[in-house]
């Protein structure tokens, strides 16, 4: 094990700063589906919104000022975006999902062809930013600082979701709209609001990953719907609505891509089915998620 | 629904069904061979949907991952022609069992998910399958795409000119989707729209609906197969964005602009999509999923039960 470990200790950390950063995409689609019962595709171009946020203000020169303004101004975007798509899908609530998919679907296409016209079709690198951009030795062996921080950063956020949803009265508020939005409204909540709320919150979350995404991954046309799969596997994984169910499903799937691709670069993608494929087979409605309503 | 619904002009179907095969098959006779392989075009994508609204109409299994059969057809049929024959019907049977193989491999694991679950897992299938063509270079030919696909021929004879190809398609297309029409109204196209309705009762009425939804997955992935190597015929060049996302939510677009469950409507909606994608999008620059994208918001707005709604109602 010991050997084992040393071998491939790059792997392993590299795994738990994919699973943080798709933590923080997926637990936004997570609980938007939760609670508004919305399947949201454009969560993706979301991400990629970010990206290419990141990449316009720190890409070529990589500084503090554009890294952090890249930050604000994507969650800003997050969250004006997220506000757009409850406003979207809001008359399509007693509908299918697959009306839903559709629109979120074509929400997608228009925002991932726009950046396309706008960026060009080249991948654009994104630096991490002055500091961060070197390597500290881990163990013995040299690691990039820059996913360390990003492990730190995704601790936190993940911390914080959990400490929200869970101990706050706002928190409790999603909670139990999640488990009955009638009910809810019953007791005299304004439950639009909520909606809005979580959407735009989630909306915020996919957007500012992007930026953090942006020195593993950088921005490329294409990457919204890998990280859309990574975040609905993710969530098919943990549960649907369930932010202990995102928190591990990221961290196995952050595993099993990382590890997968270095220990079985040829068959990475039938391992991720495989590990989906085996909760869905144990557990049909993931590890967190439940018939009634939806714990946190 | 009963079978016995009145239909006062019978004899109106089988007409309009002729005229139409008629003005397809004289398409290469009087448009150009670019116009005339768009119109090819079409029919391979307007297979692709009839087999997609098979799931998603008829039998209630919304798939956004359809084209990952469709691309595996595509694949197998391509590899064939190079590596074995491309003697008429093998590539087109080939993709057929290639594509059946394909959904029966994975579909074991959709079907026994419902509603959203189902949409996300199809969508992970087909995007898990997509990166496998992207990646399995030696057989695929990785991002470039599998080049070189001889054309298809008919004994020693290639098909090389766009029209006999056109003609080609066209009965493979009529074989498909007829097959798809008798399928749907069997007894066991019944059941399957039963299931779509009302599952809990299908199965308390006796009927395994989970061997039946399995065994439509797999026939629709067949005939998404044979639409793939009719793909790889007509095109001589398959890529890895025929087997994507991008691809499977047009065959959706498509079902859903002519009309879910009607089976005749998303070859309508196929026509249109192709339309957009070739004719309209090179006129800008190529951005015509743009285009694509705002039909996709417009329809679920204003046309939610497609063109096919606004025809007829009662052959659902």
């Amino acid at each position: 094990m010991g050997a084992w470990l040393d071998a491939n200790l790059v792997g392993v950390v590299n795994g738990f700063a994919i699973g943080f950063l798709l933590f923080i995409v997926a637990v936004g689609l997570s609980l938007v589906f939760g609670m508004m019962d919305v399947l949201n595709l454009a969560h993706g171009a979301i991400f990629l919104l970010g990206a290419y946020v990141g990449a316009a203000l720190a890409g070529g020169n990589p500084s503090w000022g554009g890294f952090l303004g890249a930050l604000g101004l994507s969650a800003l975007l997050g969250l004006a975006g997220g506000g757009a798509l409850s406003a979207m899908t809001e008359p399509l609530r007693k509908r299918s999902h697959l009306d839903q998919a559709l629109l979120t679907l074509g929400v997608t296409l228009v925002v991932a062809e726009t950046l396309v016209m706008v960026y060009g079709d080249d991948p654009l690198a994104v630096g991490a930013p002055p500091g961060l951009d070197g390597s500290v030795p881990v163990l013995g062996a040299f690691y990039p600082t820059y996913r360390l921080v990003l492990i730190g950063i995704g601790a936190v956020l993940a911390v914080l979701v959990y400490l929200v949803v869970e101990r706050t009265t706002l928190g409790a508020l999603v909670r139990a709209t999640v488990a009955d939005r009638d009910m809810v409204a019953a007791l005299g909540v304004d439950n639009r609001l909520i909606r809005v709320g979580v959407f735009a919150f989630g909306s915020m979350l996919a957007a500012v990953a992007g930026v953090l995404g942006g020195p593993i991954y950088g921005a490329r046309p294409g990457l919204d719907s890998t990280v859309l799969i990574l975040a609905l596997v993710v969530v098919v994984i943990g549960g649907l609505g369930s932010v202990r169910g995102a928190l591990l499903g990221a961290l196995v799937i952050g595993q099993v891509d990382s590890l997968g691709r270095t220990l079985f670069p040829d068959v990475a993608s039938f391992v991720l089915f495989g590990a989906l494929a085996l909760v869905l087979v144990v557990r049909p409605r993931g590890l967190f998620g439940g018939k009634l309503g939806v714990r946190s | 629904m009963t079978p016995a619904a009145p239909q006062p002009q019978r004899w109106a179907k089988p007409g309009v069904v002729a005229v139409v095969l008629v003005v397809l098959a004289s398409a290469p006779l009087f448009l150009a061979p670019f116009a005339t392989s768009t119109v090819s075009r079409i029919l391979v994508f307007g297979l692709l949907a009839v087999s997609l609204d098979l799931l998603v109409g008829i039998s209630g299994l919304p798939s956004l991952g359809h084209a990952a059969y469709f691309g595996v057809g595509a694949y197998a049929a391509g590899w064939v022609s190079i590596n074995v024959t491309s003697a008429i019907p093998v590539p087109l049977l080939v993709g057929a069992v290639a594509g059946a193989l394909g959904a029966a491999l994975t579909g074991w694991i959709t079907v026994r998910a419902h509603g959203v679950f189902f949409l996300m897992l199809t969508l992970a299938i087909g995007e898990l399958l997509h990166q496998l063509a992207h990646t399995w270079e030696p057989v695929t030919g990785g991002a470039n795409g599998m080049a070189g696909i001889p054309p298809a021929r008919v004994g020693d004879q290639p098909l090389v000119v766009s029209g006999y190809v056109h003609w080609y398609v066209l009965a493979a297309f009529a074989v498909g989707v007829a097959v798809v029409l008798v399928v749907s109204r069997s007894p066991f196209g019944l059941a399957l729209r039963g299931i779509r309705d009302n599952e809990p009762r299908m199965r308390a009425l006796g009927y395994p609906t989970r061997v039946y939804k399995y065994a439509v997955f797999v026939f629709a992935g067949s005939i998404a197969g044979m639409a793939g190597a009719l793909l790889a015929a007509q095109q001589r060049l398959v890529t890895p964005a025929d087997v994507g996302f991008a691809t499977a939510a047009l065959a959706l677009l498509a079902v859903v602009i002519g009309g879910v469950g009607t089976l005749w409507g998303p070859v309508i909606g196929a026509a249109l999509v192709i339309l957009i994608r070739d004719a309209i999008g090179p006129g800008l620059d190529g951005h015509g999923t743009l285009v694509l994208g705002l039909v996709f918001i417009a329809v679920v707005y204003v046309l939610p039960r497609g063109f096919g709604g606004l025809v007829s109602r009662r052959h659902r």
